[in-house]
């Protein structure tokens, strides 16, 4: 198989031959792998339909039976006869109801057990994919792809599966009684089923475009009601609500036309087939009509015959629906298989090696990165730094600071040369070790909703609510926290939008602070910070890093007097590496700068 | 991580008073639906006709050496009959599908627009998961429920009802038994009302914060890699998902015990009938005949009682989904222009601020609010830079001025006049903001620069105004970018550095072209040198703007030409940097690098407080 397409294609409505041909071939693979591990379930959910409806069709069966032998037995003194009677009917109801009811617990559990199963996946998944995937593909359309698009699975599983099954076995049953009336017509019936076909291979070709369409328009929705909500304040303060309305209308009221015009496909199908049914009828009349006229047909083996090709079209009106709604998901899971499909570029070794003691060595060799398939943007370095050192990473904005700190967080592969953690290419440690001992502090301070306690406890689960309390008294986090209603149980809101975004830093660095890794990577991890907070900061840094391999990335060079060696980048390459004094002694960029900075200085 | 909020008060509204709100929504498309309804009820009719009319026909009509005349006279009334339940089948869908879908469509524009309105401390609260759910998948049910559900259960409840009358008429004992029958089931109904209407409302919300938790899960990816916690994401992710799915469990057991009542107890009771009626006939009191029409109607009638069950369901679902739709709506915002909106006199540029007192809604009731008594005049074209340690309530200001929150007492004034007088949008045009986090939004760089650009501007002026505003904010990079200004810089800009997010944030609040500028630490993520060229520029282009700008840095209060110290709620003094460097021991100390001996050497201290 050629290459997998992923999300490459997402939006497109028209798809050429060879890629509608793989979408919907990975979407069924998928609804395969969903509905394997459910197969007991379903033969359960099957027979449950069975019995329930075979105990229902036995009651008419029993009233027939009542009037025509158990009547005239009670008139004979027999009574024993009609407590049978009743007692069978009874029997029967409460089968058929105690049957469903179980089906429906059973349907339900298969529902949410494959839906769970895929949201899980999508989640595991979504998780793995690295974050160059994440920069293009949009939280919105993950979200859509975790809630709209399941939702259309969950509506074809409610259909109801096993119904369908019974629908089927219904028509089997019903057409051999045709045939068994009168096999000529049973033929005419099977005819037309050709008519039938026609209008489903119909509908099937309209409707794929149409579904299709429906899942882009509708993630677009999601995602701009998504990116609105998250960019509130921006949207007021920039006057955007009107502009933004008609946006939205203009995709809600698309996805309303998208809607309706599936609507009105299903609204010619379904007429359609009852049609079709009604015709059949007709045709069947037609023919044992002269039948009965030259005498070659019974007048009551008729009227068998019409009522039942007449029921044979009922099941077909759920057939459709189900139908409709299998196409629905397709076009969904064409979606979800799609985003399944892609794969991290930053990948998680097949066999991963193991350091025993971490010191926290790091050397870069031949390193060249660019994002994507984007232009250079750290051109051909080497750079080794020496356990325990404390690297201060200073340079222009834009100059590729934060791309090399994320280059050892491994967020990013190299794409070529290497990069090692005491001898051992970062490539080759699992996911797991590498996050042990190397954590990044990132640029910007990230809070999920949930008490101050938990996000700082992410650095280390488990942690004890005295390591947590230590850890925020280590970067002088602690005062603030306490004065905060809750204390460390104060829900930080989304976002972290309860408290300031000085706050915000000082428990992200607590975060770390509580990971306690052998590698630590502060990337302007003080810079929303006043100068007191930030002081008390350093003072817990000097502790923190002891021994440890930490690189330092501030616009403040107040950091760098903690440091023991200084790298100055610019335009994506190392320009000058030394101690401080060294470097401001040689007067070169780093000079210039401590001396602009000395000068802003008070 | 995501907790469970907003779940929701779940005292009980009445279903009445909910379906009563949908009334402006379904009023106009009501002829329709009515419309539907009717060919509903044809459509049914003529289904159940169909094999009447054909046992009559083929027992009365056709018989042995009759003429082929009689044949085609009976096919073309089948075949009328089945064109014409198609036919209706076809109007009752074009009748209601597309108003259902319009009104669908139209409360979900309404929400999304109440949304936008609701002030930043409602959205400060609900998660935007949560707030989506309410918008997709709540309003999709109303769909549903109007165009299938609301009808067919009046259908069904119209047959049900015939069928019983009829069953009276044919036996009155029988009937009545019958009708003994419907008591455990009226029970069982109610008892099935809360308990499912509980678990729905319950699956529905944690649904939204499942979806909340998707959201928080990727815009928090980055934090989550750095510190290796996808492990813990999902297993809590997984919790949420599995404590989902018990919900949905219980609630389709909840509905399937119902069924099974509403399925078995009927029979149950046909069956006790049938001795009965047996019984009857053979001691006379009853005729074969009524006996036999009255099962005949009894199973007519169990398909839409059992449809009645999953009917009533969805009921109670869509019941729930709009409570959750109505939540929301009901949301007052308690921001809004006035009714008549007064204008200046004299757009001067001065920002006052007399008497402000502000405290955030959880914090109400605290002895000492974020804000205590804040008075401070910003001169018209004047720089003031506001300086105050972190968490001392800087940018909680800051939103004052652009009315994001309202405060407490005291009033906020704009060229004079009370913000809470002006019109919301000219009071915004007036004023640009560039947030502490830069808020940008996944389209290209120009889309973003000129997002708050005045309107009425033709392209030419429209594309100096953006080299304008990124040559100052000194974001020129974004022309080497690879496709310069048109590249998208992905969800939240994130696919750039943070200094040039940060100059684009500042450059869309220069493109505004506003006459008041409130900046909050807008060099916090630039080099020094970057820092000083934003500033040398920015000064020029501040000349004659107001601006407010948040300070942590000597090189940013570098900008101002007077600078504000909150300390405590209050504004402790405003005075030029040199000034306050010399006179507030609490100034030197928030914004003072040196030590204090240092500082002695540089700056006579006169401590004077
Ligand atoms: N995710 C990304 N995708 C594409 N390009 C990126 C991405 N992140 C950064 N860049 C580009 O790489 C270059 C270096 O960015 P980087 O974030 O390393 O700068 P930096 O030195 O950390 O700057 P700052 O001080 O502003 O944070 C910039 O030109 C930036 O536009
Ligand atoms: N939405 C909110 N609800 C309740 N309290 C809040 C909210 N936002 C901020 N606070 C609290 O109000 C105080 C002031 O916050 P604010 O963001 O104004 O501080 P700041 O001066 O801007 O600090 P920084 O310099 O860190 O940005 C903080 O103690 C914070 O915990
Ligand atoms: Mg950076
Ligand atoms: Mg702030």
């Amino acid at each position: 198989m050629s290459q997998p397409l992923g999300v490459a294609n997402e939006d497109a409505i028209k798809l050429t031959g060879a890629e509608r041909k793989a979408v919907r071939q990975r979407s069924f693979r998928l609804l395969a792998a969903l509905a394997l591990p459910q197969k007991k379930m379903f033969a359960l959910t099957v027979l449950l339909v069975l019995v329930s409806n075979a105990a229902r069709v036995a009651l008419p069966l029993l009233i027939a039976f009542a009037i025509d032998s158990t009547l005239p037995a009670v008139r004979e003194g027999n009574w024993a006869a009609l407590g049978l009677t009743g007692g069978a009917y009874i029997l029967c109801a409460v089968t058929a109801g105690v049957m469903l009811s179980w089906y429906i617990n059973a349907a339900a559990r298969i529902s949410q057990a494959m839906l769970l199963d895929l949201r899980l996946r999508v989640f595991r998944h979504t998780q793995r994919l690295s974050l160059e995937f994440h920069e293009s593909y949009t939280s919105g359309r993950i979200i859509s792809r975790q809630t709209s698009d399941l939702e259309t699975l969950r509506e074809l599983l409610d259909q109801g599966v096993s119904e369908l099954a019974s629908s089927c076995v219904f028509i089997v049953f019903t057409l051999a009684s045709i045939f068994m009336l009168d096999w000529q017509s049973g033929i005419i019936v099977c005819f037309a089923a050709i008519p039938v076909t026609g209008l489903f291979y119909w509908y099937q070709s309209r409707s794929e475009v149409l579904y299709r369409e429906s899942r882009v328009v509708s993630a677009k929705v999601i995602s701009t009601f998504v990116e609105t909500m998250t960019g509130i304040r921006a949207v007021k303060a920039f006057r955007r609500e009107k502009a933004n309305d008609q946006n939205y209308a203009d995709l809600a009221e698309q996805y309303r036309a998208n809607n309706v015009k599936s609507f009105n496909l299903f609204g010619i199908l379904q007429p359609g087939l009852v049609l079709l049914g009604n015709l059949t009828v007709a045709g069947l009349l037609a023919f044992g009509g002269f039948r009965i006229l030259d005498g070659t047909m019974q007048v009551g083996v008729m009227v068998a015959l019409l009522l039942a090709s007449k029921r044979i079209f009922q099941p077909m009106d759920e057939i459709a629906m189900f139908y409709s709604s299998l196409q629905s998901a397709t076009a969904a899971l064409e979606k979800v298989s799609g985003l399944l499909e892609e794969e991290p570029t930053v990948k998680e070794p097949p066999a991963p090696r193991s350091i025993e003691q971490v010191r926290g060595e790091l050397a870069f060799k031949d390193a060249v990165f660019g994002y994507g398939d984007g232009p250079v943007i750290m051109d051909r370095f080497d750079l080794s730094i020496p356990a325990g050192q404390t690297v201060a990473v200073v340079g222009q904005t834009g100059a590729g600071k934060s791309t090399l700190a994320k280059l050892i967080a491994r967020f990013y592969d190299l794409r070529s040369g290497s990069l090692t953690l005491d001898g051992v290419a970062i490539k080759d440690l699992s996911n797991e070790q590498l996050r042990r001992h190397v954590v990044m502090v990132t640029q910007e301070a990230f809070l999920f909703s949930g008490s101050v306690a938990e996000n700082i406890a992410l650095g280390r689960p488990g942690a004890s609510l005295q390591e947590i309390q230590d850890a925020a008294k280590a970067v002088g986090a602690h005062q603030f926290i306490l004065d905060l209603p809750d204390g460390y149980d104060t829900d930080v809101n989304k976002r972290g939008g309860r408290v300031s975004a000085g706050q915000r830093q000082l428990i992200s660095f607590a975060r770390a602070f509580l990971a306690d890794p052998a590698v630590l990577i502060l990337d302007e991890a003080t810079s929303s910070l006043d100068i007191p907070s930030e002081r008390a900061v350093q003072h817990g840094l000097q502790t923190l890093l002891g021994n440890r391999t930490a690189l330092i990335i501030a616009h403040r060079l107040s950091t760098v007097q903690i440091a023991d060696r200084v790298l100055v980048v610019h335009g994506g390459k190392i320009v000058e590496d030394g101690s401080p004094q060294q470097l401001i002694a040689d007067g070169g960029r780093f000079a210039a700068l401590h001396k602009a900075w000395q000068d802003s200085l008070v | 991580m995501a907790r469970r909020k907003n779940a929701g008060n779940q005292e009980a509204i009445p279903l009445s008073t909910t379906l009563k709100r949908l009334k402006p929504f379904v009023a106009p498309v009501l002829p329709r639906l009515i419309g539907g309804f009717f060919c509903a009820l044809g459509a049914g009719i003529v289904a159940l006709a169909i094999p009447q009319v054909l046992a009559k026909l083929v027992n009365e009509v056709l018989h042995y050496n009759g003429a082929s005349g009689e044949v085609w006279f009976a096919v073309s009334i089948i075949a009328a009959l089945g064109f014409l339940e198609a036919l209706l089948i076809f109007l009752r869908r074009q009748f209601v599908l597309k108003p259902a879908a319009g009104v669908e469509t139209d409360m979900r524009i309404h929400f999304y627009q109440h949304l936008q309105r609701l002030p930043v401390s409602f959205h400060e609260r609900w998660g935007s998961g949560q707030l989506l759910s309410r918008s997709m998948s709540d309003l999709s049910l109303l769909r549903r429920w109007l165009a299938f559900g609301a009808m067919m259960l009046i259908v069904d409840t119209v047959t049900v009802i015939t069928g019983l009358t009829l069953m009276f008429f044919h036996s009155w004992i029988l009937g009545l038994l019958f009708l003994l029958g419907s008591i455990p089931i009226a029970i069982k109904a109610y008892h099935f009302r809360n308990d499912f209407r509980a678990a729905s409302r319950l699956s529905q919300d944690q649904a939204g914060d499942l979806a909340t938790a998707v959201e928080e899960s990727v815009h928090g990816i980055r934090v989550i890699k750095a510190f290796g916690r996808g492990r813990d994401m999902y297993e809590g992710f997984n919790a949420q998902a599995k404590s989902l799915q018990e919900t949905e469990l219980s609630k389709a057991r909840t509905l399937a015990s119902f069924l099974l009542t509403v399925v078995a107890v009927p029979e149950v009771i046909l069956g006790i009938g049938l001795v009965i009626g047996i019984a009857q006939v053979a001691a006379g009191t009853l005729s074969v005949g009524s006996l036999v029409a009255f099962f005949a109607i009894a199973a007519v009638i169990a398909i839409p009682v059992e449809a009645m069950g999953m009917l009533l369901g969805m009921t109670l679902s869509t019941k729930t989904a709009l409570d959750r739709h109505f939540e929301v709506m009901d949301a007052v915002n308690d921001i809004t222009s006035p009714d008549s909106p007064a204008t200046p006199g004299e757009f001067t540029g001065a920002v006052e601020l007399e008497h402000v007192r502000f405290s955030y809604p959880d914090e109400a009731g605290r002895a000492r609010p974020i804000l205590a008594d804040i008075n401070l005049e910003i001169r018209p074209g004047e720089t003031m830079a506001l300086v105050g340690i972190t968490g001392s309530g800087k940018s909680t200001l800051l939103n004052l001025v652009p009315r994001l929150h309202d405060a407490t007492a005291g009033t906020v004034k704009v060229h004079g006049m009370d913000v809470r007088d002006w019109d919301l949008e000219k009071l915004r045009t007036e004023i640009a903001v560039a947030f502490e986090d830069t808020t940008l939004f996944s389209t290209t760089i120009r889309e973003n620069v000129l997002m708050g650009a005045p309107a009425g501007l033709d392209e030419q002026q429209r594309e100096a105004l953006l080299a304008e505003a990124l040559d100052v904010a000194q974001a020129q990079f974004a022309y080497s970018l690879a496709d310069g200004v048109e590249t998208l810089i992905g969800e939240e800009g994130l696919s750039l550095s943070g200094g040039q997010r940060q100059r684009i944030a500042l450059a869309r609040a220069i493109a505004a072209q506003p006459r008041v500028l409130v900046l909050d630490d807008p060099l916090s993520a630039l080099d020094v040198r970057t820092e000083e060229a934003v500033t040398q520029r920015l000064r020029a282009v501040l000349e004659g703007t107001t601006t407010l700008v948040v300070a942590h840095r000597p090189s940013t209060v570098m900008l101002a030409d007077r600078v504000a110290l909150l300390r405590d709620g209050r504004i402790d003094a405003v005075g030029s940097h040199a000034h306050l460097l010399s006179t507030n021991e609490h100034y030197r100390y928030v914004i003072a690098s040196l030590d204090d001996d240092e500082q002695e050497s540089q700056i006579p201290s006169e401590v004077n407080r």
